[in-house]
């Protein structure tokens, strides 16, 4: 049976397209959620795609942290559902306290939009399990709100328990403590990443295909192969 | 009618280079004698009926300032009083 992925869409969002096709290339069926529907349709996973969720007012993802699709997904999440935020889905899973810390201002205040090499440092989550730990990969990076931050204690157990999941490699785009680009729960099925993969699965568009791996890990997630 | 203001600010120890812009423009204006600038918001919030502070604050933490990152405080303003002359 096919897995069905969902994208959800909220007022603001624009990547929630790319996402959706890059969930079909990969081979599931994507399901578009509307973030005021807290149904979650039979959904196998859910990506949060990026973009600028009701007009990022007040702090990026703090409002769209409220939806009510959002309520749905974070009791969801909490009982291993694979979620995947990207760029501003990393921001709305900080925001619900999925995961720890916050995207704050890129530290030189410019939006950064480029080509960006990362090593997968994590191999072991829903969404990296296709990857090598160590294999670095080329995806686009586009934030002007993508410095990670959190308090050094945080970042320790992050880094001891192998929750940061990729590093940018090649100069940091945005400030982000550790050259963090993204991390994962403690059960390794949320991951928030401020890169695009879904702008990276195609070579009509993209730099490379390999966004097109964080899409086949949660599908060989979702069948039981181990990660 | 009173209102409950509450101001938040990003931690000490988090970078604000949006004050930074501001204060590395300051020279550019003549002003030399200024050691940092910091940014922050203000909300003010009226409530329907008498002014509630603990429920402020509660809105404060769940959605004003996220306290990963900012700390807020949490003050009352008279009807009569304007809001500058509590700066």
């Amino acid at each position: 049976m096919t897995a069905r992925v969902g994208v959800v869409t909220f007022p603001g969002s624009l990547d929630d397209g790319d996402a959706a096709r890059a969930v079909r290339i990969a081979g599931a069926e994507p399901v578009r959620l509307w973030h005021g529907d807290p149904e979650l349709h039979g959904v196998d996973a859910v990506v949060l795609p990026g973009g600028f969720s009701y007009g990022d007012y007040l702090r990026c993802g703090a409002i769209a942290r409220f939806a009510p699709v959002m309520e749905t997904i974070v009791d969801a999440a909490r009982g291993g559902l694979p979620v995947l935020g990207i760029c501003n889905g990393f921001q709305i899973l900080c925001e619900a306290h999925l995961l720890p810390g916050a995207l704050t201002r890129n530290q030189h205040l410019h939006f950064r939009n480029r080509d960006q090499i990362l090593r997968i440092e994590s191999a072991g989550t829903a969404w990296t399990n296709a990857f090598q730990p160590g294999q670095e990969v080329l995806i686009p990076v586009k934030n002007g709100e993508g410095c990670y931050v959190a308090d050094p204690a945080t970042l320790d157990q992050l880094e001891a328990e192998g929750r940061v999941v990729a590093r940018y490699l090649g100069g940091n785009p945005n400030g982000s403590q550790r050259d963090i680009a993204a991390i994962t729960n403690s059960a390794g099925n949320v991951v928030g990443i401020m890169p695009h993969p879904e702008h990276a699965v195609e070579a009509l568009t993209g730099p490379s295909l390999d966004g097109l791996g964080f899409f086949t890990s949660v599908l060989k997630h979702l069948v039981g192969a181990p990660a | 009618m009173s209102r409950v203001v509450v101001d938040v600010m990003l931690k000490p120890e988090i970078l604000d280079p949006q004050g930074q812009a501001v204060a590395n423009a300051l020279p550019r204006l003549g002003v030399s004698d200024v050691a940092s600038v910091r940014i922050g918001r203000r909300i003010e919030i009226e409530f329907t009926g008498e002014p509630d502070l603990d429920r402020a604050r509660e809105i404060a933490d769940k959605l004003l300032a996220n306290p990963v990152i900012e700390d807020f405080t949490v003050r009352l303003v008279e009807a009569d009083e304007t809001v500058d002359a509590h700066q």
